[in-house]
């Protein structure tokens, strides 16, 4: 049986041609009432990802459950606290791939109290799933993960507007929802992400991975279309470099080499970098990329750098162009979203990881706490508590190379650490920073 | 709505391989980390598939130089005995230092309890890795799971933390942003990282492919005694016994290697990593539900094990 199936597919296997990167990253935002569970649900199996002893361990917990049919959101809801709840309470990830690429999806809990999770799956995701419900339009939540996905710097939205089985797959159902979710994005400006807005039923596989024969009318690509051609290379390639320095490391083969990740641009052999936060400048003598030297090395590559002069580099440095470096700083303004249960406090002092550097850093002014239902910024009311939005003001004992989260996620962002219980209390995003030069 | 099955497509992940080098240089990005934050951490490593793509990225990450880390082996003493040859040729074939703690030790010192000498050992392997992390002084543990192999697996944070009773609270993750791991641990307690966290099963095998990674010989097909049980094809050995059984001889291969007394092969005929690519691509059962009698127990075994240590 298993050589049938194999004589009657592999060969079909169509091969990768697109270039959009070969790995995307999304995350899905919305409540259990949207039916996100279920659109994941629906997303793999109707890629085939499920396979037939999670469909059949499906089936029995559908039936234990005396639910009538299979209820595809079982496949997604990882922990016996969210099944017994029927809730997502934490990120889970979920992989599938088509014949365009390979897709990691981060499956994030909707709720109010569960912001920090989705904040968590969106710093490293390009693109969001957003839902709504078909009968209910745009609702507080839909605004706030619309929100949260701006905030994170996510760029490319896709609004699912489901449940169109229940709207009776009417246009105009789909139409108010499509104008709202616009008439809102418009709010965030020049930033705000591109939106691309499509009708589908997860219950019934209407424009999820197949068109379906409901939604005639709808004349744009399907869901999985939609996320195949987007571009997931994205603005990183084309940012001015940036390599914080992970290791040194140093042996008779190569002499000197600082081991890193590069976070944006590229470097090239015989380029003129600038080590910082010191300021010399020097040459790239040559790039490693596993067991072999490269001439060059792109955005999100590993790599050991060799530089032509003995320079004095350690952990927390960072190698940038010299044309366009980033600005050193020890002060900068910035949005947080406070993790912990503990409040935050104005002075509290915290360490800040940022790129590969770890220093220590205080909260020197708490400028104001954002509504997310409103999105306005007021004085805070009382403490400032998990999942709140908050813009400070914060110094460092030690400078740091920044660029703001909007030009650059890997060097605008950083995470906030409580010293004694070792605690991620933060995650933060550079608005602004004072050049110290 | 209607689930009857149709043939798994085959459009599945048959993309080119650039999705392969990210996934390298991410995993790689992690291993620097630990050795940059982690002041003695170790990279647990079994001899089986994920543990040999861990040890091909360690390369990657640190040759010319040494590993900054042992490797670390808990043995259940019902390990196949070509994966414990093959764990011993690699590591001296790096030059790098295996540490082997063993759950034989465990019973005897009287901290692993087993009702029969052909009981499964698995469990028990988490008091042993816990055991060794406290003798040794580890703050992380480096392992090769994957958020693909489990629903429990998928909830994993690539740096997950463990409290001084080597626990996993999931209800109560640190938060995980960006890039941005924090490793920090007070004395007592450690980290688990996972490198290959967002590898899937036709990952790892395409990567073997592509590095040439020599891997124990029956994770290709090979002829076997085994009997059916449970939908299982169980292997016949000393420890699993045909107990009646009706003996076949197969041509089979495994797609995970553990504890003898719970891990089955599959019926196959790829023996070599690209015909194994070609068979996980027309799967339709997964990688643990087809060979863990383990993970069969209920839905949330595997959950289960990781809050009391499992890796």
């Amino acid at each position: 049986m298993l050589t049938d199936s194999i004589e009657a597919g592999a060969d079909a296997v169509p091969l990768h041609t697109g270039d959009a990167g070969a790995v995307l990253r999304f995350i899905t935002a919305g409540s259990v009432d949207d039916g996100k569970s279920t659109l994941i649900g629906r997303l793999l199996y109707d890629t085939r990802q499920v396979l037939e002893d999670q469909l059949a361990a499906v089936e029995a917990a559908s039936q234990r459950r005396g639910m009538a049919a299979t209820d595809l959101s079982l496949l997604t809801d990882g922990l016996e606290a969210e099944r017994e709840q029927g809730i997502t309470i934490d990120v889970a990830y979920r992989y599938i791939s088509t014949a365009r690429r390979k897709f990691i999806i981060a499956d994030t809990p909707g709720h109010v109290q569960y912001t920090r999770n989705m904040a968590t799956g969106a710093s490293t995701a390009h693109a969001a799933v957003v839902l709504a419900d078909a009968t209910k339009g745009l609702l507080e939540q839909g605004r706030r993960h619309l929100y949260i996905a701006h905030l994170l710097g996510i760029r490319e939205v896709i609004v699912a507007v489901n449940k169109m089985d229940l709207a009776g797959y009417e246009r105009a159902a789909f139409e108010n929802v499509r104008e709202a979710f616009e008439d809102f994005a418009e709010r965030f400006g020049e930033r705000a992400p591109r939106l691309r807005c499509l009708p589908l039923s997860a219950l019934c596989g209407d424009m999820v991975v197949t068109r379906g024969g409901n939604l005639d009318w709808y004349a744009g690509p399907t869901l999985l279309e939609t996320l195949e051609s987007i571009e997931a290379k994205s603005e990183v390639g084309a940012q001015p470099l940036r390599f914080p320095v992970q290791l040194v490391q140093r042996n008779a083969e190569r002499g000197r080499t600082y081991l890193g990740r590069i976070a944006s641009g590229s470097i090239s052999a015989g380029e003129r970098i600038v080590v910082l936060p010191s300021g010399v400048t020097t040459s790239v003598a040559a790039i490693y990329r596993g067991a072999h030297p490269v001439p060059c090395a792109g955005a999100g590559d590993s790599v050991a750098v060799a530089l032509d002069d003995e320079v004095d580099v350690t952990r927390g440095d960072l190698f940038a162009t010299t044309a366009e470096p980033p600005t050193i700083t020890r002060d900068v303004e910035a949005t947080l979203v406070w993790l912990s249960n503990e409040p935050l406090g104005t002075g509290s002092r915290y360490l800040i990881r940022h790129t590969t550097r770890t220093v220590k850093a205080k909260v020197a002014a708490v400028r104001g706490v954002v509504d997310i239902a409103t999105l306005e910024r007021a004085e805070p009311s009382g403490p400032i508590g998990a999942n709140s939005i908050v813009h400070v003001a914060l110094t460092a004992q030690q400078p740091l190379c920044v660029d703001a989260y909007a030009a650059n996620r890997s060097t605008g962002a950083f995470i906030l650490i409580d010293e004694a219980t070792n605690q991620t209390v933060a995650a933060g995003m550079i608005e602004q920073h004072r050049d110290i030069t | 709505m209607t689930l009857a099955l149709s043939r798994p497509a085959m459009a599945s992940a048959a993309q080119g391989r650039a999705h392969l080098d990210w996934l390298e240089s991410e995993a790689v990005y992690i291993l620097r980390e630990v050795a940059a934050e982690c002041a003695n951490p170790a990279l647990l490593f079994s001899g089986g598939k994920d543990s040999i793509v861990l040890l091909r990225l360690a390369e990657k990450a640190f040759r010319p130089g040494r590993f900054p880390f042992p490797l670390l082996h808990i043995d259940t003493g019902h390990n196949f005995s070509e994966v414990i040859a093959s764990r011993d040729a690699l590591a001296a074939k790096l030059g790098e230092r295996l540490v082997v703690r063993s759950v034989e030790d465990s019973m005897r010192r009287g901290t692993v309890k087993i009702r029969g000498i052909d009981a499964s050992r698995n469990a028990a392997q988490s008091v042993t890795l816990l055991e060794a992390i406290a003798e040794l002084g580890f703050d992380a543990a480096i392992g090769g799971a994957r958020r693909d192999e489990e629903k429990a697996r998928a909830k994993e944070r690539i740096f997950s933390f463990r409290d001084e009773f080597g626990q996993w609270n999931p209800r109560n993750q640190r938060p995980e942003l960006w890039e941005l791991y924090n490793a920090r641990v007070a004395p007592g307690e450690h980290v688990r990282v996972f490198p290959i966290s967002n590898w899937t099963e036709l990952d790892v095998w395409q990567y073997i492919a592509r590095e040439a990674l020599e891997l124990p010989a029956l994770y290709y097909a090979h002829r076997r005694a085994v009997v059916r049980r449970n939908g299982l094809l169980v292997p016949v050995t000393a420890l699993t016994p045909p107990r009646g059984g009706h003996v076949e001889s197969l041509s089979v291969r495994f797609r995970t290697v553990g504890d003898i007394t719970c891990t089955c092969p599959v019926e196959s005929i790829a023996d070599t990593p690209e015909a194994i690519i070609k068979e996980t691509l027309v799967s339709r059962i997964t990688e643990r539900g087809s060979t863990r009698m383990d993970d069969q127990t209920s839905e949330a075994s595997m959950e289960r094990r990781k809050k009391e240590g499992y890796f």
